[in-house]
């Protein structure tokens, strides 16, 4: 064995375990775009992670006012809950149908997609201005302070993600499925299934646990 | 040098990115992450409304069905699994976990106790007036 051999082994194997591991090179770019906002997500998480804090600290500091049990709606939650996970489930569709460059199920996959996330937003909506015409505002108690904020910052998060979706299918439509609009794509897909993963803490925790509370 | 195996990386996995599987199998998954997600999502609010379950059971079991919720989304919607393609994508998710674990334990726990140590207000006015 030469002298150049050992010293090109010396960085793949710097253990000394036996196993030479060949490194393609720098990861793609679809990986690392992908990853970079993967890790955006998870700062946005703990992000809410302070609302939710705020709203376990605050949810019995009425000012008596309203407690959650007496203004949540549990059938207004039931038919958010199932459009958001819907739209969650079309969402995929839709990506699954941009990766084999479908067009037609693309389309239709982001806009069932856009419908379910307006039903939700107009339910979402009702729900707030029925509240704050009772009266009911966030002004009223740190409970509904820390309850408007949660929720709101979640809607305004999926007004965001309509947005963006809306902007997707137009620049498929003017650009095509080039590797760029793709990867913009991919982000976008995450973006919405995450969303979806805090409506899940939200109705648990704020909706169900709150007007057990 | 001829003892040593030679190990090749092919690719890393992004986020929300699959294994490559056909179409079919990919719409698959998609619906089996729905319907489990829909099962559970039922059962949180059955749960929530019935008489018929012991009444201080239900806050634990809607919090182990939510945790339960969101596994099955970041398994059948994000695709995390715990592949070796994909450990840099699960030990960041375990880091915010982490920070999100500290961020509303942290809170709970402490405000919790803050508001056992306060005397009640009108005491409180007393002892300073």
């Amino acid at each position: 064995m030469s002298m150049t051999a050992t010293v090109g082994h010396a960085h793949a194997d710097p253990h000394h375990i036996g196993i030479v591991v060949e490194h393609p090179g720098p990861a793609s770019k679809r990986i690392v775009t992908a990853y970079g906002f993967w890790v955006f997500l998870l700062s946005d998480i703990v992000m809410f992670s302070c609302f939710f804090a705020a709203y376990a600290v605050l949810v019995h500091q009425t000012a008596d006012g309203p407690k959650g049990s007496e203004i949540f709606e549990q059938r207004n939650v039931v038919i958010e809950t199932v459009c958001l996970l819907l739209s969650s489930f079309t969402c995929g569709m839709a990506s699954i149908a941009a990766d084999v460059r479908n067009r037609l199920w693309f389309y239709l996959g982001m806009a069932v997609t856009c419908v379910l996330g307006l039903i939700f937003l107009t339910l979402e909506f009702r729900e707030f201005a029925d509240l704050v015409s009772r009266g009911y505002g966030p002004s009223r108690s740190a409970f509904l302070t820390s309850f408007f904020s949660l929720v709101g910052c979640h809607g305004l998060h999926v007004s965001a993600g309509e947005l963006w979706l809306l902007t997707m299918m137009a620049q498929v439509f003017a650009k095509g499925f080039r590797a760029d609009i793709l990867r913009r794509m991919m982000c976008f897909a995450l973006f919405w299934h995450a969303l979806d993963i805090i409506w899940v803490a939200i109705f648990s925790v704020v909706y169900l646990l709150g007007s057990g509370v | 040098m001829s003892d040593q195996t030679h190990a090749r990386i092919e690719h890393d996995l992004a986020p929300g990115e699959e294994e490559q599987h056909s179409v079919g199998e990919r719409v698959i998954g998609y619906v089996v992450g729905l319907v489990l997600a829909l099962l559970l999502t039922a059962t949180s609010f059955f749960i929530a409304g019935t008489d018929l379950v012991w009444q201080p059971s239900i806050p634990v079991a809607l919090i182990v069905l939510a945790i339960a919720q969101m596994g099955v989304h970041l398994v059948f919607f994000l695709h995390i699994t715990t592949g070796p393609d994909n450990t840099n994508n699960v030990l960041a998710l375990a880091f915010g976990l982490l920070i999100v674990f500290l961020v509303v334990g942290g809170t709970v726990w402490i405000m919790g106790h803050l508001n056992q140590n306060m005397p009640p207000m009108d005491q409180f006015i007393q002892m300073h007036s």
